[in-house]
């Protein structure tokens, strides 16, 4: 597992506009986002979702396929543009900024975590997590400095020089996360990040999110399995392209940024 | 965080290289392979503007060494059409021209050139016999290969010196004490045989006789045919106009005056005559190879969707995914023109050096080639790259 870290020798945690994370407001805003797909007959995946996301939050949004988890996550990673409704990061307004903006946007304060890994075979993990500042402007150098931190943060310090296929499928997904990672994002995106892991390489990562969420990051984890959303602090649950439960409503609407509140998986089940 | 903070960041060249050869790096035979079509059509070209350069290069080589300063003057047709005679004192009177430096003459002897007497006189081989002047070799810029040529004394005598061809001709490629030939029904002693005329071609294939001896032994009348003048270089053009009445002043129409090496630059361009029909085929292989390096790079752009989708979740704006597939496609170009021309230059420089010719490649045959596969790579590889960035990033990382 991950040696606790002090997250005082890791800058790349913190963001440096705001380095003492007193900013006001939220990291992520959803609000009345619905998303229409152009086809005979036109396909509603997303109705009126509204939500927001502190900074340092860990939330999972679960539903089952088709519900419009990826959806939302195209929607909130700014992949996508949403047919109607606002979504903003770090108090950006997504809709009033171009392609190239919305670009650097993703650059310097989205970071993405895959099912898929998606790691580049040729190179090594170092490489791997370095390409994650490649469009940030940074120099190799200090692309591999700053990644060697990020592995390292991910407990993969002493493997930099590995080969993905030389990393078994837990590893693989630590050298993403700490892709993920490396540019010190706002907002951190996971999708599926245990769909392709065993259950107990699957619980390690997830430890892994919790980690990094008690040292601050912020981040969104998007999945189908009940199991994994109940040990995060705040679950915000999709049905049919709108959000049926939203933890952090149900405990007072303040969001609880560390612990999950305990008893809410059972009462969507029923 | 405000919108002005947000600066799409250009990437570095470093970085636009190592990322344009990652397909490159990744998928070496496959690229290689495409390269090759390139190559090809690339090597085709040096080499053939390379082949065709070097022998022209030869030549014109040889014509410089020559002297382009060669005039010659040669008797023509009189009014009626028979021809035309030459004064006796024609070559005297060049030579008082300022810019002549020399003034060297033949005269054609009417009789046959035999190896003996016993060779049926139908054979005659399409020799001829001259009457030559002492300074003749020295002004046709050429040499004895074997022997000697006619002196003061020889020049009396039934002494014949032979042309380059003539020799080969009649079997003869050394000169023995006594060796003789059958010139117009009388022993000749072969005193020399001469190095190829290039300038003058028509005493390779002569027997050459002292003018007295022709003279004395073989009827001739002295009227030369032929005036071989060397001019001041400056002033070949002037020493041109003046020969046809300096020559025969009473009829200057009736001599015709050439420069022989102007015909020898003139076959020097001859020899690209088939260039363009060799670069016709250069070209479609170019075509070939472009179509080849467009059809990896699209194949590439569709396994690569995944690559794409994740490059632009880290923050690559269409322009960066463009300019990475752009850049690979002129990349894989390049590296074929490259192999290309070092394909072409090496088949010359063997050819040329078979030939014992001069290995010449023209700058356009190297810059051109590389500078064609370039735009081939950037036209070929324009399509695929504006496909790669017009990827939506959903669509690259969902739909697999």
């Amino acid at each position: 597992m991950t040696a606790p870290i002090n997250i005082g020798e890791h800058p790349g945690l913190v963001d440096p506009s705001d380095p003492d994370g007193d900013r006001p407001g939220p990291v992520l805003e959803v609000d009345q986002v619905s998303k229409v797909y152009p086809s005979e007959p036109p396909v509603t995946a997303l109705r009126n979702v509204s939500f927001r996301v502190a900074r340092g939050e860990l939330v999972g949004i679960v539903g089952p396929s088709g519900s419009g988890k990826t959806s939302l996550l195209q929607l909130m990673g700014t992949l996508d543009r949403p047919s109607a409704g606002r979504v903003r990061i770090a108090g950006l307004d997504v809709e009033r900024l171009s392609d190239r903006e919305v670009a650097a946007l993703r650059a310097t304060q989205i970071g993405f975590v895959f099912q898929q890994f998606f790691l580049a075979e040729h190179q090594s993990a170092l490489d791997n997590v370095a390409d994650g500042l490649l469009y940030a402007g940074v120099v190799q150098a200090e692309r591999r400095a700053r990644a060697l931190d990020a592995l390292r943060l991910v407990g993969l310090a002493e493997r930099p020089h590995a080969r993905p296929n030389q990393l078994s499928g837990g590893q693989r997904q630590r050298v993403a996360i700490a892709r993920a990672l490396v540019g010190s994002p706002a907002i951190v995106f996971a999708d599926e990040p245990t769909g392709n892991l065993d259950q107990a390489t699957g619980r390690a990562v997830l430890g892994l999110f919790e980690e990094l969420h008690r040292m601050g990051v912020t981040i969104v984890i998007i999945t189908h399995d009940r199991e994994i959303a109940g040990r995060l602090g705040r679950r915000i649950e999709l049905l049919d392209g709108q959000i049926v439960l939203d933890s952090a409503e149900i405990s007072g609407g303040s969001a609880s940024p560390v612990q999950g509140v305990p008893g809410h998986g059972e009462c969507t089940n029923s | 965080m405000t919108t002005a903070e947000l600066e799409v960041r250009k990437l570095r060249p470093s970085d636009l290289v190592r990322l344009a050869t990652v397909g490159l790096r990744t998928r070496k035979l496959r690229a290689g392979l495409s390269a090759i079509g390139i190559a090809i059509g690339v090597a085709a070209i040096v080499a053939v503007l390379g082949l065709s350069s070097s022998a022209s290069a030869g030549l014109l080589n040889e014509i410089s060494a020559l002297g382009t300063n060669l005039l010659v003057v040669q008797n023509g047709q009189t009014f009626s059409g028979q021809p035309a005679e030459l004064p006796v004192a024609a070559s005297a009177m060049i030579g008082r021209i300022d810019a002549v430096t020399a003034a060297q003459q033949t005269g054609l002897v009417t009789g046959n050139v035999y190896r003996s007497p016993l060779i049926p006189t139908i054979d005659s081989n399409a020799l001829s016999i001259e009457a030559a002047s002492p300074g003749l070799l020295r002004t046709v810029g050429t040499r004895v290969a074997e022997g000697s040529y006619l002196n003061a004394a020889t020049a009396q005598e039934p002494v014949v010196v032979l042309g380059a061809a003539t020799a080969q001709r009649l079997g003869i490629d050394r000169v023995f004490s006594g060796e003789r030939i059958w010139l117009d029904n009388q022993w000749f002693y072969v005193a020399g045989i001469l190095a190829p005329a290039v300038l003058a071609p028509n005493i390779d294939s002569s027997a050459l006789v002292g003018f007295p001896a022709a003279e004395r032994y073989l009827g001739f009348d002295g009227h030369p045919s032929t005036i071989y003048v060397r001019a001041q270089t400056a002033s070949v053009d002037a020493v041109d106009n003046l020969l046809g009445a300096t020559a025969d002043p009473e009829n200057p129409n009736e001599v015709d005056v050439s420069q022989p090496s102007a015909a020898l630059v003139a076959r020097a361009d001859a020899q690209g005559a088939f260039d363009g029909l060799f670069l016709g085929l250069g070209a479609v292989a170019l075509l070939v190879g472009a179509v080849g390096v467009a059809n990896i790079m699209i194949i590439s752009v569709l396994e690569r969707r995944s690559e794409i989708g994740l490059r632009r979740a880290l923050g690559a704006t269409r322009g960066h995914i463009r300019v990475q597939f752009l850049v690979e496609a002129v990349l894989l170009a390049f590296v074929g023109g490259t192999i290309g021309v070092g394909a072409g230059a090496l088949s010359t420089a063997v050819y040329a050096n078979t030939k014992h010719e001069l290995v010449v490649i023209p700058a356009i045959a190297w810059g051109g080639g590389i500078g064609a596969a370039v735009l081939i790579g950037a036209v070929a590889g324009l399509w695929p790259a504006l496909r790669a960035a017009r990827m939506s990033p959903t669509q690259a990382l969902w739909s697999m």
